[in-house]
C-alpha cells in the first residue's frame, strides 16, 4: 500500500476494516536498526545542509573571502573513496559467503578511515600554519567546523565498525554481521557522499558561487 | 446487513509479528533507575520535565513580582531579572514542554497504543532520558556558577548573548549551550526510536490510518523535531566557538569602550535564521501532540468518533510541513526585504487553514456528544478556548503591517503564552488526569481536579487578557522597569499588579495538582482497568498498570479503528479496538460488527 493509498484509507467502514485486519503490523520489510539508520541520515543530511546553506548566506556579505585550497584534501578524499569502495566489496563478499574477503575488506574499509581522519587533522595544521590563517575569517572558521563536524560523524560510524567487528570475531551470528556490514556500508556512502558535496562545493574551488550563479541566485 | 466475523489471526502470516525481545532486569536498579521499560522511562521523564518547570514556574513569579510591584523586592535587579527571563523560557519550552509531551507521554502511550511490547531500541531510549538529565544537571549548573545562568533571553541572540555586560556571558552561556547540545543527541536517540517504533512496532491489524491521533500527533511531532534541533543544534555550536575559540560566525566586528573586539565579520541575523528554523516548527513540537491528546480527550468523554478522522491526519500533516516554512514571521523587524516579509506572512496565514480546520473538528466532535463534564474533558475545552485565543491574536501577529508596531511589546508575550503555554498546558493536565489510572492504578480525586481546572482555566485568563491590553498600549515585554514613560499611564501599572497577583494564585493553584497526584496515589479510588471506557489499547492491558512487556502472553490484534463510540445498533457505547466483530453485541441481534456495518 503506498502512502497515499495509506492517508487516503477510511478505516470506519467495514469494507476498509477487512483488508486492513490483514495488515501484520509494520510500513516496511526493512529490519527496525535500517529504518532508523535511514531516518538518522536524514537528520545528519539536514544538519549538512543548514551549515551549507549558512556558509551561503555568508558568502553574500562584501568582505568575503574564500578558504585557500589544500592539496591535501584531494589525496584524503582518494582515501575516503577508497574507504567506502571497501565497505562495498565487504558487503558484498558477506552476501556471498566469501567470510575471508569480507574480513579483509571491512578491516581495509575501517583503516583507510583512520588514515582519513588522520589526513584530515594533518589539512587543519596545514591550514593553520599558513600565513592567511586567521581564525575570524568566517570561511576558516566554516572550514573548521564543517570539517570537523563531519569527522566526528566518522568517529561515530567506526565505533559501530569497531562494535560489528567484535561481533565479526566472535563468530557469533552471520545474520547479524551482515545486518551490522550492511548498516556501516550505508553509512559510509552517506558520509562519502556528504563530503564530496562540501568538498566540490567549499573546499575544492569557488564552486557553491558558481553553482548560486548558475541558479541566479547570485 | 451483510457481516462477516473476520479474524485478523486468520489472515496475518502467524509469525510475521516478530515478539521482540525484552530485557528482564532483576535488581531494584535495573528496574526504576537504569530502566529499559518505556513506561519507567516514561515517568521518569515526567518527574524530570515537571521538576524542572517548577523552577520555571517559580522564576516567573519572581519577574511578576518585579513587574507588578517594583522597587519592592530588593533581591531582584535587573541581572537577574533577564536571567529569570531567559531561564524561564527556554526551561519551558525545551526542558519542560517537549520532555513532557515526547518524553514523557511518548514513552509510556506509544508502545500501549501501538500494541508494542516495548520501544524497538529499549537501550537507546534509556540513554536518551539520562542523556535529557545530563542536560537538565547542566542547565541548573548554571544557576552555581560564576556569573549566574545566561540573561540574554531565551532566543540567546548573539552578539548580546556572548557580550561583557549580558548577566552571564561566560560560564552561564557556555553551560547553555552545552545542555542544548546534549539535550538535541537525548532527543534525536529517543526520538529515532519513537518514528521506528511507530513505523515498525505496530501489532497486528494497527495499520496506520488506525492509530489513535495522539499517536499521530507524537509522531509528527517527533519528525518535525528531528529536523528542526539540528538548526539548534549547528548554531549552539557556532555561537560556542565564537565564544571559546575566537571564530566570527555570528559575531561582528564590535567597538566597545573605544577599543576594537576580536570578532570581525560575522553575522547575527545568520543565527536568528538558524534559531528560529527551529523556534518555529518548536511551537509544533509542542502544540502537534497537544492537538493528538485532546482529540482523543474529547472523543472518549464525548462518547462520541472524532469528527474527520482523516482531515485531522492530514492536517496534522500538512501543518508539520508548512512549520518549516514560516520562521522568518519571528523576524519582521530585522530589516528583512519587503517581499521576503510579505511569503513568510502568508506561508503563516495558510497555516491557520489546517489549524482552524482541527478546531472545528474538535468543536464538531462536542456537537450533541454525549459530554461528560468530568476533570480531562472540562481542561480539554480549556485548551479549545486558549487555543482560539492564541491563533486569533497570531493572525494579528502574523500580518507585517500589524505585527511591526506590536513587536516586542507584552501583546506578544500574552499570544504566544495563550497559545503555547496555556493550550498546551491544559492538554497536559487534561492528559494526566485521564492516563493517571492506568499508570497508577488508582483515579485521581474529582473535587480537587475540578478545583484545579478552575483555578487555572479562570487565573491564566486573569493573567494573559490583560496583557494584551497592555501591549496596545506599547508597554515592552523584557523591561526590568518601564520608569516614568509618557505614552504608557499609570492605570498600567495597576493593571500589572493585578496580573501579577493572578498569576500567583495561579501559580498556588497547581500545588493543589500535586497534593492531588501525591494523594490519590495511594488514597485514590482502585481504578479498574479502563475506567473511561476507551477503546484504545492501553485500556485493554491485562493488568493495570500495565507490566513490562505491556500484553502478557500474547499481543492484541485490532480488528477497528480508535473511534468506535455510541456505535448505532450496539448494546455498549464503546468498541474496543481489540474486540473482533464476532464479540459485538447489537441491541436487537445477537453479534455484529461495529461502526459502518453495510447494509
Amino acid at each position: 500500500m503506498n502512502i497515499f493509498q495509506t492517508i487516503t484509507a477510511q478505516p470506519w467502514y467495514v469494507e476498509q476494516s477487512i483488508i486492513d485486519n490483514q495488515y501484520v503490523g509494520r510500513s516496511s520489510t526493512a529490519y527496525a536498526k535500517k529504518i532508523a539508520l535511514r531516518v538518522f541520515l536524514g537528520v545528519v543530511a539536514i544538519l549538512f545542509i543548514l551549515m551549507l546553506v549558512a556558509y551561503a548566506g555568508r558568502m553574500g556579505y562584501e568582505d568575503w573571502r574564500p578558504v585557500p585550497q589544500l592539496k591535501l584534501l584531494w589525496i584524503n578524499t582518494g582515501i575516503l573513496i577508497s574507504s567506502s569502495l571497501a565497505m562495498q566489496l565487504a558487503q558484498y563478499a558477506i552476501r556471498h559467503k566469501k567470510m575471508d574477503a569480507m574480513l579483509l575488506c571491512f578491516l581495509l574499509g575501517g583503516s583507510l578511515t583512520i588514515v582519513f581522519l588522520f589526513g584530515q587533522i594533518l589539512a587543519w595544521r596545514q591550514l593553520s600554519s599558513m600565513a592567511y590563517f586567521d581564525i575570524t575569517i568566517p570561511a576558516i572558521g566554516f572550514f573548521y567546523m564543517i570539517t570537523g563536524v563531519h569527522c566526528l560523524h566518522m568517529v561515530g560510524g567506526l565505533v559501530a565498525w569497531g562494535k560489528t567487528l567484535t561481533t565479526l570475531l566472535k563468530n557469533v551470528d552471520i545474520a547479524k554481521v551482515q545486518n551490522g556490514i550492511e548498516l556501516c556500508t550505508t553509512y559510509w556512502h552517506f558520509l562519502l557522499l556528504v563530503w564530496l558535496v562540501l568538498f566540490g562545493l567549499l573546499f575544492a574551488g569557488d564552486n557553491l558561487d558558481l553553482v548560486l550563479r548558475l541558479c541566479g541566485i547570485r | 446487513m451483510v457481516q462477516t466475523g473476520h479474524d485478523a489471526s486468520t489472515f496475518a502470516p502467524p509469525l510475521e509479528v516478530k515478539e521482540m525481545e525484552l530485557y528482564h532486569p532483576k535488581t531494584f536498579l535495573g528496574k526504576y533507575i537504569w530502566s529499559q521499560d518505556a513506561k519507567v522511562i516514561a515517568i521518569q521523564y515526567g518527574v524530570t520535565a515537571m521538576s524542572i518547570g517548577f523552577v520555571a514556574l517559580v522564576m516567573s513569579w519572581l519577574m511578576r513580582l518585579q513587574l507588578g510591584f517594583p522597587d519592592t523586592f530588593s533581591f531582584i535587579n535587573p541581572s537577574n531579572y533577564l536571567q529569570f527571563v531567559t531561564m524561564h523560557g527556554m526551561i519551558m519550552v525545551v526542558y519542560l514542554l517537549t520532555a513532557l509531551f515526547l518524553g514523557a507521554f511518548g514513552n509510556y502511550l506509544i508502545p500501549l497504543m501501538v500494541g508494542a511490547r516495548d520501544m524497538v531500541f529499549p537501550y537507546a531510549n534509556m540513554l536518551s532520558f539520562w542523556i535529557y538529565l545530563f542536560a537538565v544537571l547542566l542547565l541548573v549548573a548554571s544557576f552555581f556558577v560564576t556569573g549566574g545562568p545566561t540573561g540574554s533571553g531565551w532566543t540567546l541572540y548573539p552578539p548580546q548573548a556572548i557580550l561583557p555586560g549580558t548577566p552571564g556571558a561566560t560560564w552561564g552561556i557556555i553551560l547553555m549551550l552545552i545542555s542544548l547540545a546534549f539535550f538535541i543527541i537525548g532527543f534525536t536517540m529517543g526520538g529515532l526510536n519513537y518514528v521506528v517504533t511507530v513505523l515498525q512496532a505496530r501489532t497486528r491489524g494497527m495499520t496506520m490510518m488506525r492509530l489513535p491521533l495522539t499517536v499521530w500527533g507524537i509522531f509528527m511531532a517527533t519528525i518535525l523535531a528531528l529536523f528542526a534541533f539540528p538548526a539548534l543544534f549547528v548554531s549552539a555550536i557556532m555561537m560556542l566557538l565564537d565564544l571559546t575559540l575566537g571564530t566570527s560566525f555570528f559575531m561582528p566586528a564590535l567597538v566597545s569602550m573605544g577599543q576594537q573586539g576580536e570578532h570581525a565579520g560575522g553575522s547575527p541575523l545568520l543565527f536568528q535564521h538558524l534559531f528560529w528554523f527551529f523556534g518555529h516548527p518548536e511551537v509544533y513540537i509542542v502544540a502537534l501532540p497537544a492537538f493528538g491528546i485532546v482529540s482523543d480527550l474529547i472523543s472518549v468523554h464525548a462518547r462520541k468518533n472524532i469528527f474527520g478522522y482523516r482531515m485531522m491526519v492530514w492536517a496534522i500533516v500538512a501543518i508539520g510541513v508548512l512549520s518549516f516554512m514560516v520562521w522568518a514571521h519571528h523576524m519582521y523587524v530585522s530589516g528583512m526585504n519587503p517581499y521576503f516579509g510579505f511569503f513568510f506572512a502568508t506561508t503563516t496565514l495558510i497555516i491557520a487553514i489546517p489549524t482552524a480546520l482541527k478546531v472545528y473538528n474538535w468543536v464538531l466532535t462536542l456537537w450533541r456528544g454525549d459530554i461528560h463534564l468530568n476533570v480531562p474533558m472540562l481542561f480539554a475545552i480549556g485548551f479549545i478556548f486558549a487555543f482560539i485565543h492564541g491563533g486569533l491574536t497570531g493572525l494579528f501577529l502574523g500580518n507585517v503591517t500589524v505585527s511591526v508596531p506590536l513587536s516586542d511589546t507584552m501583546f506578544v508575550v500574552a499570544h504566544f503564552h495563550m497559545v503555547m503555554a496555556v493550550a498546551p498546558v491544559m492538554v497536559v493536565f487534561g492528559a494526566i488526569y485521564h492516563w493517571y489510572p492506568k499508570v497508577t492504578g488508582r483515579m485521581p480525586d474529582e473535587f480537587l481536579g475540578k478545583i484545579h481546572f478552575w483555578g487555572t482555566f479562570v487565573g491564566t485568563y486573569a493573567v494573559y487578557l490583560p496583557m494584551h491590553y497592555l501591549g496596545f498600549l506599547g508597554v515592552p515585554r523584557r523591561y526590568y522597569a518601564v520608569g516614568g514613560t509618557d505614552f504608557i499611564p499609570e492605570s498600567a501599572q495597576t493593571l500589572n499588579a493585578g496580573i501579577t497577583i493572578a498569576a500567583i494564585v495561579v501559580g498556588a493553584f497547581q500545588f493543589i495538582f500535586i497534593y492531588n497526584l501525591i494523594r490519590s496515589y495511594s488514597k485514590g479510588k482502585v481504578a479498574n482497568g479502563n475506567p473511561w471506557n476507551a477503546t484504545t489499547l492501553e485500556w485493554q492491558t491485562s493488568q493495570t498498570p500495565p507490566v513490562h512487556g505491556n500484553f502478557g502472553e500474547k499481543l492484541p490484534s485490532v480488528y477497528r479503528w480508535a473511534y468506535d463510540y455510541s456505535v448505532p445498533g450496539v448494546v455498549s457505547d464503546f468498541i474496543p479496538q481489540n474486540v473482533p466483530p464476532s464479540d459485538v453485541v447489537m441491541e436487537d441481534k445477537g453479534t455484529q460488527a461495529g461502526r459502518g456495518s453495510t447494509s
